[in-house]
């Protein structure tokens, strides 16, 4: 009974030790070491000051810069905090209202546009902090924007092509752009 | 095309290491020279001096299994003092309460630490609006590695039993779990935790950064020190994650080949055991039988999770008429709500099918807002006891005991004397296997009964109901009873109701089964093997992989199909027709 109890507590201490003091040091080490950008959260400064992660999506909704998707976190949207989904099931009404009334906000800010509209644009990302889209929901703003800002449509529409992010390896993934990145490089055009 | 070529490369790579890791598992759990031994032996000697007399003789299955369940117990009183005491710790200061404002009730204490010391890591709370650094990283990150390392044990203690021929031990429980930690665990987590980082998972002890963004608001990122917990927490077959998000999280699967490499580490040490398993045996074409059976049983998940949810909403489309989505190349068709761009829908459907099967909770979309049918594969997956490469050394238990079954009814339909791999399945044996098959449906239907019927339970349903509240209970306790940890996360489970039920149901998820289990490696153990003749059923043809398919579809189908009928099927038919 007493080896018994003596193996439970020395066994749980020490392996506790291990893998709980030991290894996340050394991980922090190494990972500090080698790769210390992506460890300290992938941020992206412009003139100094953090404007967010290239990881993690950020509420846009001026008409100067590309929307990214709807986001469910609370108490605001794109709250890097506290990430969630809605959780809506496919078959609840809710989900369904949601996403008309998105689409009819999207046409609207599109003067009307009559264009089919990227599905991902009307629903909410896994963790409410997507960064990207896809390509066609890029291609749907592009002509806000470019009138927002007073630029050539096809100068735009370049960028955008520009910023399009292949499938890692060719095969894992599908093509995608990463909306803050656009938009940073919109501001500095 | 694309699609195909990712779940190809996926079972392609998985098989390539099947065989390297599970003889390298063989060896360790052999006490046979690696090429480790160098830097771990010694840890280890040092480890068994320590731990003392107990840790030198080798265990009958009664004193295997206590030493299990106390592991598990001690580990988890050991989480719920740190975090009930997470205040007065280090780190919790540089967060502060503003942020991690989810109150530690006793309940939620007690349901995460039973959670994290099964294996199970379901999660009734938020990490980052919940948990300081320390206690992600010492108590929960620690626990995946520790709790991990006891499945991996019992898994290999239940090989002994069938590979013994006489005697009646299944070798020593501590010295077990330190190999499995010296010579598997953290070996793996090093290299794996910095692919992690260079994909972009953080580790740092940073507070959350403030920002601001674009538009001039601010934007407060939460940070911490995820790639310690993010490799473990798949390999082990944990899944508890670091946000709230889990696999959503960018933070914490930040792009799609970390998607893969995360999906590859939940099934590669229960895949590889397959191959373990046949070499502690000598029946190494049962044991690729045994991975070709769970293969198959994966890539019908893939299919099928695939084909519903790139079908799309039609309540969507219904809603959004006249209006038109867009299809095409660059556009993203299919049910993407609840889903991320960067997996797309082959990623997501990588990642329901991994995690359903692998035992481990941390899925890349949220399975609340999956289709019917496609949540609803991943709720059957876990149905049917998770045999597909399933938990770490609980996964293959679930398919042998599967095989067991097949073995007694395909001998019984030929006129012959059931034997598995030599071992002759009497009244005895017979009776251990039908109390392990029966105890999943006694566990999971009643808890679903309790909470559907009570008040308490109902009140869990604040975002979604009908046959989808029906499913999102009966979810949580098969999660939770599969050790699995995933959960519909519409369901308000952080209530002492659902704290308290579900640790019922994780507690026999993860004792209750081992406990028919070891005792039947037990009985095998004292059992002489004798030697396969042609009176025998053979257990390596493809005939016998018909029959173990028909045996796992069987038991989950008597015991769970009318609830898999009022739930996904019919949310099903309620959407398409």
């Amino acid at each position: 009974m007493r080896s018994s109890v003596r193996a439970v507590l020395v066994s749980l201490g020490l392996l506790t030790v291990l893998a709980g003091l030991v290894y996340p040091l050394l991980i922090l080490g190494l990972a500090q070491a080698f790769f210390p950008e992506q460890a300290d959260g992938s941020l992206v400064r412009r003139d100094g000051r953090i404007i967010g992660s290239t990881l993690i999506g950020q509420q846009f909704d001026d008409a100067r810069y590309f929307w990214g998707r709807p986001s469910a976190t609370v108490p605001t949207p794109y709250n890097a905090a506290a990430s969630s989904g809605t959780n809506l099931a496919p078959s609840n009404p809710q989900l369904a209202k949601d996403v008309a009334a998105r689409c009819t906000a999207l046409a609207k800010a599109h003067g009307n546009s009559a264009a089919p509209i990227p599905l991902d644009l009307v629903t909410a990302s896994g963790s409410g902090l997507d960064p990207h889209v896809t390509v066609a929901a890029m291609l749907y703003q592009v002509d806000r924007v470019a009138a927002a800002r007073g630029i050539d449509p096809s100068a735009v529409r370049a960028l955008v092509e520009r910023h399009i992010e292949s499938p890692a390896l060719g095969f894992l993934g599908q093509r995608r752009v990463n909306v803050l990145a656009v938009n940073l490089a919109l501001d500095a055009y | 095309m694309i699609s195909v070529s990712e779940y190809l490369a996926f079972i392609a790579a998985l098989t390539a290491m099947v065989q390297p890791l599970g003889s390298y598992l063989a060896k360790v759990f052999a006490y046979e020279s690696t090429f480790l031994d160098r830097l771990v032996a010694p840890v280890e000697r040092v480890i068994v001096r320590l731990v003392g007399p107990a840790a030198q003789r080798p265990m009958k299955w009664h004193e295997y299994f206590l030493a299990f369940v106390w592991f598990g117990i001690a580990g988890a009183a050991l989480v719920f003092l740190i975090l009930k005491l997470q205040d007065l710790l280090p780190f919790y200061g540089l967060l502060g309460k503003d942020v991690l404002s989810t109150p530690m009730t006793d309940d939620l204490a007690a349901n995460t630490a039973i959670s994290f010391a099964t294996t199970t890591t379901w999660q009734a709370y938020g990490g980052e609006t919940t948990m300081s650094y320390f206690s992600q990283i010492v108590a929960l990150a620690s626990q995946n590695f520790l709790a991990g390392a006891a499945g991996l044990a019992v898994g290999i203690a239940f090989i002994r039993g069938i590979a013994t021929d006489g005697g009646g031990v299944l070798g020593n429980f501590w010295r077990d779990v330190t190999r499995a930690m010296l010579w598997v665990l953290l070996p793996l987590s090093i290299p794996g935790a910095l692919i992690l980082v260079w994909q972009g998972v953080p580790m740092n002890l940073h507070a959350y950064t403030t920002a601001t963004s674009l538009q001039g608001a601010p934007q407060l990122i939460a940070q911490g020190p995820v790639a310690a917990l993010e490799f473990i927490k798949n390999l082990g077959t944990n899944g508890g994650g670091f946000f709230n998000a889990n696999g959503a999280h960018p933070y914490e699967n930040p792009t799609a080949l970390s998607n893969f490499v995360e999906m590859l580490t939940i099934v590669l040490l229960p895949a590889a055991l397959c191959y373990t398993f046949g070499a502690m045996t000598g029946q190494r074409r049962h044991g690729w039988l045994l991975y070709g059976v769970m293969t198959l049983l994966f890539a019908f998940g893939l299919v099928g999770v695939h084909w519903a949810e790139s079908a799309g909403n039609p309540a969507l489309m219904r809603a959004a008429a006249p209006r038109t989505f867009a299809v095409g190349d660059a556009a993203w068709t299919g049910n993407t709500e609840g889903k991320e761009v960067r997996f797309g829908t082959v990623g997501t459907t990588l990642a329901v099918v991994a995690t359903s099967n692998g035992a481990t909770g941390s899925t890349a979309a949220m399975p609340d807002s999956l289709s019917p049918l496609g949540g609803g594969i991943a709720f059957f997956n876990m149905l049917l006891g998770e045999v597909t490469y399933g938990g770490l050394g609980t996964g293959l238990i679930s398919m042998i005991l599967a095989a067991l079954l097949a073995v007694f009814i395909g001998a019984l339909m030929i006129g012959r004397a059931p034997a598995y791999l030599g071992n002759q399945i009497g009244v005895a044996e017979m009776k251990l296997i039908a109390v392990y098959m029966l105890i999943a449906g006694m566990v999971i239907l009643p808890l679903t009964a309790l909470a559907v019927m009570t008040a308490a339970g109902r009140a869990g349903l604040t975002t979604n109901g009908g046959p989808h509240g029906l499913t999102s209970i009966a979810f949580a306790y098969t999660s939770s009873f599969a050790n699995n940890g995933q959960s519909f996360g519409g369901l308000s489970a952080n209530s002492a109701f659902y704290n308290y039920t579900t640790s019922v149901a994780m507690l026999a998820g993860r004792f209750l089964l081992t406990l028919p289990a070891l005792a039947l490696a037990g009985t095998f153990a004292e059992q002489r093997r004798r030697g396969i003749t042609s009176g025998s059923l053979p257990t390596d043809t493809g005939l016998f992989a018909v029959l173990l398919i028909a045996m796992v579809l069987l038991v989950a189908g008597l015991n769970f199909l009318p609830l898999l009928c009022l739930g996904p099927v019919a949310e099903h038919m309620m959407l398409w027709f």
